[in-house]
């Protein structure tokens, strides 16, 4: 009975999410009286988890795993679910969550609430709150199957510690050729960068930069910050950056703790995207932009004139912190 | 090839939300709906494969009767005939039956439905149906190339992407990238006028069970105005952001 998540990792280490997802999982759990299974696929070392209080953990290490399938992951997750008999199941919001959830609510009959933020409303019956209308609104969704299953938006809860004694254990789920229907040819990423998934703080640049050749104090500011870099969708239109930066509504979601838009006037479209962001700060020379309605600290001025010398300050903030 | 495009009637991104009923309901007054972005980007990569490989496209919504705009504007755009389930889309896995019903009778090779609707934001029903019907399902589906009955695609994957290959018939969960933008079709007069003609064709429902209920909305509270700084006190700034904000 107790509740099951999916601690997502990646090239053996866990992300992030799969310690905000245990956190979270915890204090449910407390509430219900229960405790937290996590089901891991090649995930290493998992003695970590006993920080955030997950209290057994189902081992699955296969080399046909070693790759990601959304069929064959969603189909691990199950059999961890029957195995523990469990009646809720979290999963975090990354890319491969997304895409292996409605696989697994089919599978067990369960209802699913993606984008869910904060604590469940009610245990009983069951509701949680979820963002919706591109995070202009929130719902408020019972769900009444025996088997729940949570999607936990990314950044709304938070990570915290909560030592537990974790047992572990090898799980060895069937896997079936079917699983693997869909076969990876290439993986393409990003190294050495934060990917704006990932990202704690993310450093934006709109149309106001004026060319791709002023972007290298958007680059230098994300790497003092520890940043992910990102644009408007003008931006990736024009072709100053790859698409794979734009954010907004047909472009990436931003959840981040921090989003520092520079030119950025703020399309109702761009703020969709961005706004479950934490702490939002602007930096735009039109006081009339409409991004200082939604943003928490603005700066009216010139970015030429205002980037760079944040740039220097943060640096020594950086020395003396 | 037999496309077929689900289509969510959403609200226009500019729209006010409110809620009406004690909040339990959202509240169309006034509100312009239109083709689910991430649905749009779908319909036209299928209307490339109908240019170029010969395909013929059906667009299917799950709603009621006043989201036949909508189709009709898919097929301005130039779907060839469309499919209406006579429902109230109120749970994912419900809509998700009944396109898996539409899909077994119509015998598609390729289903295409946005990764996710902008109103409800679910972003389950692809995934729902491909669970269904046992179909191969690619999800943050960037790029689609049919040849015969094999599939090349890429995914986007979180930092960076992935080239996958599979065989059809397929589901497609649809982003940006499909097409881009400035790809996207406005329905012209002589669409407008032979999506009039074109088949519409009504289905009721199948019987599914509802495994979740939007009991309550909300809107989130008021935001406190922006702190404005001046360009010339960084300081304050960083400041903030370290000990109000705590952020850095």
């Amino acid at each position: 009975m107790s509740i099951l998540i999916y601690a997502e990792s990646a090239e053996g280490k866990f992300r992030k999410v799969a310690f905000e997802l245990a956190s979270y999982a915890k204090k449910v759990a407390e509430s219900l009286g229960t405790t937290v299974t996590a089901v891991t696929i090649n995930a290493g070392d998992t003695s970590e988890l006993s920080k955030y209080g997950v209290d057994k953990v189902l081992k699955v290490t296969n080399d046909k795993l070693s790759g990601f399938s959304a069929k064959a992951y969603a189909d691990v997750i199950k059999q961890a679910a029957q195995k523990e008999s469990a009646k809720l199941i979290l999963l975090s919001s990354t890319t491969d969550s997304i895409y292996l959830a409605p696989l697994v609510a089919v599978s067990l009959e369960a209802g699913f609430a993606s984008n869910v933020v904060g604590l469940p409303v009610s245990t009983s019956p069951f509701q949680v709150r979820r963002s919706a209308f591109s995070n202009k609104a929130f719902n408020i969704t019972e769900i009444s199957s025996d088997v729940k299953i949570i999607g936990l938006a990314k950044n709304s809860y938070g990570i915290f510690e909560n030592t537990s004694n974790l047992a572990e254990e090898d799980f060895n789920p069937t896997i079936g050729d079917n699983d693997f229907g869909i076969k990876v040819a290439s993986v393409e990423k990003v190294s050495g960068k934060v990917s704006i998934a990932d990202a704690d703080i993310v450093v934006s640049g709109g149309r106001g930069l004026k060319g791709p050749e002023n972007w290298g104090m958007i680059e230098e500011l994300a790497e003092v910050l520890g940043a992910a870099t990102a644009c408007s969708k003008p931006v990736s239109d024009l072709d100053w950056r790859p698409h794979s930066e734009h954010v907004g509504q047909t472009g990436k979601p931003v959840a981040a703790n921090l989003y520092i838009a520079v030119g950025i006037s703020g399309a109702i479209q761009h703020i969709a995207g961005i706004n479950s962001s934490k702490v939002k700060v602007v930096i735009n020379s039109d006081p009339e932009a409409p991004f200082f309605k939604v943003a928490d600290y603005g700066i009216v001025g010139d970015a030429f004139d205002v980037v760079p010398r944040l740039i220097e300050k943060l640096k020594l903030f950086k020395e003396q912190n | 090839m037999k496309i077929l495009v689900c289509i969510s009637h959403v609200p226009d991104t500019t729209s006010k939300i409110n809620f009406t009923n004690e909040d339990s309901q959202f509240d169309t007054n006034g509100v312009q709906f239109v083709i689910n972005p991430n649905d749009e980007f779908g319909l036209t990569r299928a209307i490339w494969f109908q240019e170029q490989q010969g395909a013929t496209i059906t667009v299917v919504n799950v709603g009621e009767a006043e989201t036949e705009p909508t189709l009709r504007k898919a097929l301005a755009i130039g779907a060839n005939d469309a499919i209406r389930v006579n429902a109230n889309p109120t749970d994912s896995f419900f809509v998700a039956k009944q396109l898996a019903e539409v899909i077994k009778n119509g015998g598609y090779d390729i289903v295409i439905a946005g990764k996710e609707s902008l109103d409800y934001n679910g972003g389950m029903v692809p995934g729902m149906i491909a669970g269904i019907l046992g179909y191969n399902f690619i999800n943050c589906c960037t790029d689609l190339i049919i040849d015969g009955s094999n599939v090349k695609a890429n995914r986007e994957i979180d930092g960076g992407r992935e080239t996958v290959s599979t065989t059809l018939p397929i589901i497609i969960g649809g982003q940006k990238g499909l097409v881009e933008e400035k790809d996207l079709r406005i329905p012209n007069m002589r669409g407008i006028m032979t999506a009039r003609a074109k088949t519409l064709t009504v289905v009721e429902p199948v019987e599914a069970s509802v495994n979740t209920k939007a009991v309550k909305f909300e809107k989130p509270a008021p935001k406190s105005a922006v702190k404005l700084i001046a360009a010339d006190n960084l300081d304050e700034l960083i400041n903030l952001l370290h000990n109000e904000a705590k952020v850095i």
